[in-house]
């Protein structure tokens, strides 16, 4: 299976994993993963060492797209819309926007509880994706 | 004090015309140096505030409005920084003024845009977050703009009402603003009954893209009273402030935001500081204000940034909206220009036509539209990936 981006995220036995980057001095966690410096001002680390993410979080917010994004996204045919869900990882202090798998905005609610999946891109590489949480 | 004062304004109206952006700033800038009393070899300095989507011109706008109005040997700059481009025009031609380098600036700024979403500038580029954004989520601008709305709606139980309450009032103000696009007001129903584009945002929610052109002329105080000119408006302050790391507001184009587990959350957001730094550089607050113009991308955005210029504490925005206190007539008229709601973006005009709608009120000369006796005025805007923009004026 080919993935819509390489080093972002993870399929495995264990499930899906996104894949962010930890300053082995201070501790800060970013996603999308970063090579080189921390992003923390005070924090003169170098080294950023890949790490698996929380699969969980809750909804910090959600939407959707009720008409087709425009290019380099590509479309369904027939277009159902998008559904998008920013999420707040369990423990990480951070918020991961991602692509809902099998669930419409009705069905949605700010505090749910949400875990990783991935899902085809409409012309077939796989991107991270939230589904309700098992 | 010797400051920097707006010696004249000018815009060309917005709308869909597709006509060539500089068209837009030429007829801005001549506007603005007509109401300044000046003439164009008489500017010393020339700021352009960039478009990227129409080509390289527009790249480099300052040389583009120069060349377009004549090339005089006046020095020149031109910049970019997103929606904030015209916060960061004015201020360089500003502190040029400040630092005694010249006395006299044109700002102008103006835009073509295509129709529909913005899409990204500029063929496949994966390494860049603006297109991986469209690639992998599908999240235009209004999918960001949604998540704000709902995430209000459900700290702060707005109701889609409001959000078309917004829209009503800024209609309202629209109206009666010459140089809006849309002039026609709109009811609730009208908002609530329009397509849904990013739920919770309907289409009358979203600010349209627009061609349209802004331009000021700067000048130092004693250049103002050397040219005999009346009613001065003060440049008391422009904020330009990035944020402050750990960002925790999900910020486009970004997939993410700054992780607040090793180091804790500033006490005062983004969008906040933006405007605290521009009532610090002023030395005013926001109970000195008359009115404010903030950047209505949605309708329910107009809400948040009420909190965050400081007019009532998180939450209640509503209240003020409900109240009428933030339409024209009310206590502390917000957008009373009609806002993106009557504009839609012109993205390097933006800023520059929010300092024209503050110097006319400042002035008294904004019409039907006018403010009693308005005194000082904000207004504040964001640009992407972190350019913040705020600007404050004084009678």
């Amino acid at each position: 299976m080919t993935y819509a981006i390489e080093g972002w995220f993870a399929v495995d036995a264990d499930g899906v994993f996104l894949l962010g980057t930890k300053c082995a001095a201070c501790g800060t966690v970013c996603f999308p993963p970063r090579n080189g410096f921390c992003p923390n001002p005070r924090c003169e680390g170098e080294e950023m060492e890949v790490t698996r993410l929380p699969r969980r979080g809750r909804v910090w917010s959600y939407t959707n797209a009720c008409y087709p994004p425009p290019a380099p996204f590509v479309a369904a045919q027939p277009y159902v819309p998008v559904t998008l869900a920013a999420i707040e990882l369990d423990g990480a202090g951070i918020v991961v926007l991602g692509q809902v798998a099998g669930l419409t905005v009705d069905q949605l609610e700010v505090g749910m509880e949400l875990e990783l999946t991935s899902g085809p891109l409409a012309d077939g590489p796989l991107v991270w994706m939230w589904r309700r949480a098992s | 004090m010797n400051g920097v004062v707006v010696l004249g304004t000018g815009m060309h109206p917005w709308g869909k015309w597709g006509r060539p952006f500089l068209e837009y700033g030429v007829a801005a800038a001549r506007a603005a140096l007509r109401d300044a009393g000046i003439a164009w070899t008489d500017v010393q300095y020339v700021v352009g505030a960039d478009t990227i989507r129409n080509g390289y011109p527009g790249f480099v706008a300052g040389a583009s409005y120069a060349q377009a109005l004549g090339w005089t040997g006046s020095r020149i700059a031109s910049c970019y920084a997103a929606c904030a481009s015209g916060a960061q025009a004015l201020d360089i031609a500003r502190t040029r003024i400040l630092a005694g380098l010249c006395d006299v600036a044109l700002v102008v700024g103006a835009d073509s845009t295509p129709k529909g979403f913005f899409k990204p500038v500029g063929g496949d580029r994966p390494d860049d977050p603006d297109w991986l954004r469209f690639r992998l989520l599908g999240a235009s601008n209004p999918a960001y703009f949604g998540l704000y709305a709902r995430r209000r709606m459900a700290v702060y139980g707005t109701t889609p009402a409001d959000f078309a309450a917004v829209k009503v009032k800024n209609a309202r103000a629209g109206s009666l603003n010459p140089m809006a696009r849309y002039r026609k007001p709109v009811t609730a129903e009208e908002v609530l009954a329009s397509p849904m584009v990013a739920d919770p945002l309907r289409l009358m929610d979203i600010c349209a893209t627009s061609d349209g052109g802004a331009a000021v002329v700067l000048a130092s105080e004693s250049y103002a009273r050397r040219v005999g000119a009346r009613d001065l408006v003060r440049l008391a302050a422009v904020s330009t402030v990035t944020p402050t790391f750990p960002n925790t507001v999900l910020e486009l184009p970004n997939f993410a935001t700054d992780s607040c587990a090793a180091v804790p959350a500033p006490e005062r957001p983004f969008r906040a500081a933006i405007a605290d730094a521009a009532y610090e550089e002023a030395g005013v607050g926001p109970e000195d204000l008359s009115l404010a113009e903030v950047y209505d991308l949605s309708t329910a955005l107009e809400l948040d940034w009420m909190e965050d210029i400081g007019l009532c504490p998180s939450g209640e925005a509503e209240k003020l909206l409900r109240e009428g206190e933030t339409a024209l007539g009310g206590r502390m008229p917000v957008n009373p220009s009609g806002g993106l709601a009557s504009f839609g973006e012109a993205i390097p005009a933006q800023a520059i036509a929010q300092l024209c709608e503050l110097t006319l009120q400042l002035r008294g000369r904004a019409g039907p539209r006018q403010v009693p006796n308005a005194r000082a005025a904000l207004a504040a805007n964001q640009g992407l990936f972190g350019h913040g923009s705020a600007i404050l004026t004084t009678t």
